[in-house]
């Protein structure tokens, strides 16, 4: 630390899911450093050694209460490669429904309850936008939210009709689900989309999901924005607002993306600095440095150096930013593409995370069509008593991972590595930050801050998952 | 006019399910679900505005009792390691463990709400091995607050059981708080609105459990019961009378109850999903029946078994609608 720079610490740091704790090194007004502390540890991984292999299928979804189906279908897969079980059509259509469900309303849940009520701040009252804002958006109350956390809660009927409940299922089998849908069902779960595609257009969008499920380009971001008045949908005021307060330029994180691929929508890769390329989960390495452990699963709270129990987790060596863009980007969308040309940033995240919305609720009419009822919608999946698996999925807030080994019957070693244990790693062993880390170099501070907003608009634009984080 | 009930919310050793679930509250979310009965938010961590510094500084007035805390609902177990020191969670921003926070807090609150299984009984995180040294806020030997520990209004630490529990659950019990300052209690401390009830009742899969017509695989229609590990005629909750997210619940969902509302559920002794079995008899009977007479009402009922009921346990669909018998005369 230089003479002129001073150490801001900034917690609890809520409207995140689990406990944050962010370190800024200041000077001049900017953040020359930042350390991002997970303070919170569990031990899943120790939990689960030892015990039968499909308890996995019990403990992990608790792992997480937002992410919990996404850690449900990440034990279900590493369990399935290892028993070389498939899945009934229906069974694979189920289980693609209960994850994009859960998908749609973590990404909702983030832009309503967690991200936009940083704008209905009295820090704002100067701007033209900030009594549309508030009265939208202020926390445990604005309007937006009195229309869609209702919404969201009637679209999870949706869990309780294929998955019993949410959070914390056992519908999620390696061979499929344990739930058959009939006819009629199919039909409620039909209604129940069509309701939440209502909320979304009228409230969210003010405009046919199609339509921004179809935007290609940042021209043709632009032109639709302009399309209406500013406040024509909380879409819209958000990218009025990120026009106004200069989002494109925040929290830039390090320009290489990762993606485990999701409900064939999205192919698996990375893209850094603009290359492509083929992702192998045998590159990924997690590094222990900086965090409070002496071995994968042992924890030292003593230990010298450290600052998080988050580990870092590097492939070949380098950060990767996961979440809705990169699965954009890694795609190949021409938009996420433009927008993340130079790495990610706070307008490019929470743009991606809606249109990604729309489109998720699109293809979950489809697939609810094409469920057969009458034919299988699971298979059983015996193990062997040895064998070593993968588990990848894609979480709202990107790529999860279930690396699960079993040896005479029960689990020998369990290792996750979540979407935020990417993007909110510590330091690695060459001293190179986290994305978060690396994001909110350069944020700057307003006169009299003590919670500076600029760093909670960047830290809360990737939506993080603490509890997942450590595990 | 009502007076405003206010609540402290902190999420200790916990995944934050139990606030995503409470957060479809009634379909009108956990907020709107509250404030019908005047009870407000002083702070929580998913739904507050404040961070930071002045979130600190709502914590700090609660911990000296400046401000009023009429329940302190608390949310994961105490993770009171490495060492008794609590440093597995430490309250960011403060240095301190989490741990002594809630003590802190606690001391001055109203009530304290043990808001699902890890704070209730020490839930997942407890679980063999125990390796943060997670306890329950006040169940066992090594509770955070102890067994003396009672609330300013004379309670003991409410336990809203459950993984996760029903947002009802939740919203009844502090609904509860808010009108009466008591809340009935059952010898775990939970609710008695919920907990008098059983997971069973209700069940949708009631006739194959009447005639002992067991699944035999995840995705058949049958009672979990016998073979799939389904504890709901022991454990304590309204599950399918109430039902979750609109009409679901885990029977309904095709899958065991785990009985997640009792203490030690996460820890079973064999696998969840298999019914543990002594001499071809599940060890879990219902709760409260005679292990003879359930032998031979199972054995009775079985042999009474209709066709239709006996292929439709064995299905993920009806395989045969229920029809009269034919009659004897043609």
């Amino acid at each position: 630390m230089s003479p002129s720079s001073t150490r801001l610490i900034i917690g609890p740091f809520n409207r995140v899911e689990g406990d944050l704790e962010v370190t800024l090194e200041l000077s001049a007004g900017q953040v020359q450093s930042a350390r991002v502390t997970a303070p919170l540890y569990r031990g899943f991984e120790q939990i689960l050694a030892g015990r039968p292999p499909e308890d996995a299928l019990v403990i992990a979804p608790r792992i997480c209460g937002i992410c919990s189906v996404s850690q449900s279908v990440a034990a279900a897969r590493a369990i399935a490669a290892i028993a070389g079980a498939g899945m009934p059509d229906n069974g694979r259509l189920v289980t693609d429904l209960v994850l994009a469900a859960e998908n749609a309303a973590d990404h909702l849940t983030h832009f309503v309850l967690f991200f936009m009520p940083d704008f209905a701040r009295p820090l704002y009252a100067g701007r033209p936008w900030f009594e549309t804002a508030r009265r939208r958006f202020a926390a445990e109350g604005g309007q937006t939210a009195q229309t869609l956390v209702p919404a969201r809660a009637r679209f999870l009927h949706l869990m309780g009709l294929l998955a019993g409940k949410w959070p914390h299922s056992l519908a999620l089998q390696p061979g499929g689900v344990t739930k058959g849908v009939d006819s009629g069902e199919r039909i409620r779960l039909l209604a129940i989309l069509a309701d939440f595609r209502a909320a979304l257009e009228t409230t969210l969008f003010a405009d046919r999901l199609e339509t921004i499920a179809a935007l290609d380009s940042v021209a043709a971001l632009h032109s639709w924005s302009a399309a209406a008045a500013w406040d024509q949908g909380d879409f819209r005021l958000f990218l009025h607002i990120a026009d106004d307060l200069g989002l494109e330029r925040l929290g830039r994180g390090p320009n290489r993306f990762l993606s485990h691929g999701s409900f064939g929508l999205w192919p698996a890769g990375i893209v850094a600095e603009g290359v492509a390329a083929p992702f192998l989960p045998r590159h990924v390495s997690e590094d222990l440095t900086s965090a409070w452990m002496e071995g994968p699963t042992q924890p030292d709270a003593d230990k010298d150096g450290a600052y998080s129990w988050c580990k870092a987790p590097r492939l070949e060596g380098r950060s990767f930013e996961t979440g809705a863009l990169a699965r954009h980007l890694v795609a190949g969308d021409p938009l996420a593409r433009a927008l993340g040309a130079n790495g990610g940033t706070v307008l490019a995240r929470v743009v991606l995370r809606l249109i990604e919305l729309a489109r998720l609720v699109i293809a979950m009419e489809g697939w609810t069509k094409q469920i057969r009822p009458g034919e299988p919608f699971c298979v059983e999946s015996p193990l062997p008593l040895r064998g070593s698996g993968f588990g990848l999925v894609e979480a709202a807030r990107g790529a999860l991972s279930h690396r699960l080994t079993l040896e005479g019957g029960s689990i020998r070693e369990y290792a996750i590595i979540a979407p935020t244990t990417w993007n909110f790693s510590p330091r690695d062993a060459t001293g190179n930050p986290g994305p978060l880390e690396q994001a909110l170099e350069g944020a700057t501070l307003q006169a009299g801050e003590t919670t500076p907003i600029a760093v909670q608009h960047i830290v809360r634009s990737f939506d993080p998952c603490m509890v997942c984080t450590v595990h | 006019m009502i007076t405003p009930f206010s609540i402290l919310w902190l999420q200790a050793g916990s995944c934050g399910g139990c606030t995503m679930s409470a957060l479809a509250a009634d379909d009108v979310g956990l907020v709107r679900a509250l404030a019908r009965f005047g009870i407000r938010l002083l702070w929580h961590p998913s739904l507050s505005e404040e961070t930071g510094a002045e979130a600190l500084s709502i914590l700090e007035d609660a911990a000296t009792g400046r401000v009023r805390v009429d329940a302190l609902c608390v949310e994961g177990a105490a993770l009171t390691g490495p060492n008794g020191t609590g440093r597995f969670q430490i309250m960011s921003g403060t240095g301190k463990p989490v741990t002594q926070w809630i003590k802190a807090i606690a001391a001055h609150a109203r009530h304290v709400v043990a808001v699902g299984s890890c704070a209730a009984f020490g839930g997942i995180p407890a679980g063999e091995t125990n390796p943060t040294d997670a306890v329950a806020l006040q169940y066992g030997d090594n509770s955070l607050l102890g067994a003396d520990f009672r609330g300013q209004a004379g309670l003991p630490v409410i336990n809203v059981a459950g993984c996760a529990p029903h947002p009802g659950w939740l919203v009844e019990s502090l609904a509860e708080l808010a009108l009466s300052d008591r809340c009935a209690l059952d010898s775990l401390g939970r609710p008695r609105a919920f907990a008098d009830h059983l997971a069973h009742h209700g069940c949708g899969r009631n006739e194959f459990y009447e005639f002992k017509a067991s699944a035999a695989r995840p995705s058949d229609r049958g009672c979990l019961m016998e073979n799939l590990g389904c504890k709901a005629t022991q454990a304590p909750g309204d599950c399918n009378i109430r039902r979750w997210n609109g009409h679901g619940s885990c029977t309904d969902g095709g899958y065991a109850c785990i009985n997640c509302t009792s203490p030690g559920f996460q820890d079973p002794g064999a696998p969840f999903t298999e019914t543990a079995k002594v001499a071809g008899i599940p060890v879990g009977l219902p709760v409260d029946m005679p292990k003879a007479w359930f032998i031979a009402l199972a054995a009775l009922s079985k042999s009474a078994t209709p066709k239709r009921v006996r292929a439709n346990a064995h299905a993920d669909h009806v395989i045969i609608p229920p029809a009269r018998l034919p009659s004897k005369q043609s």
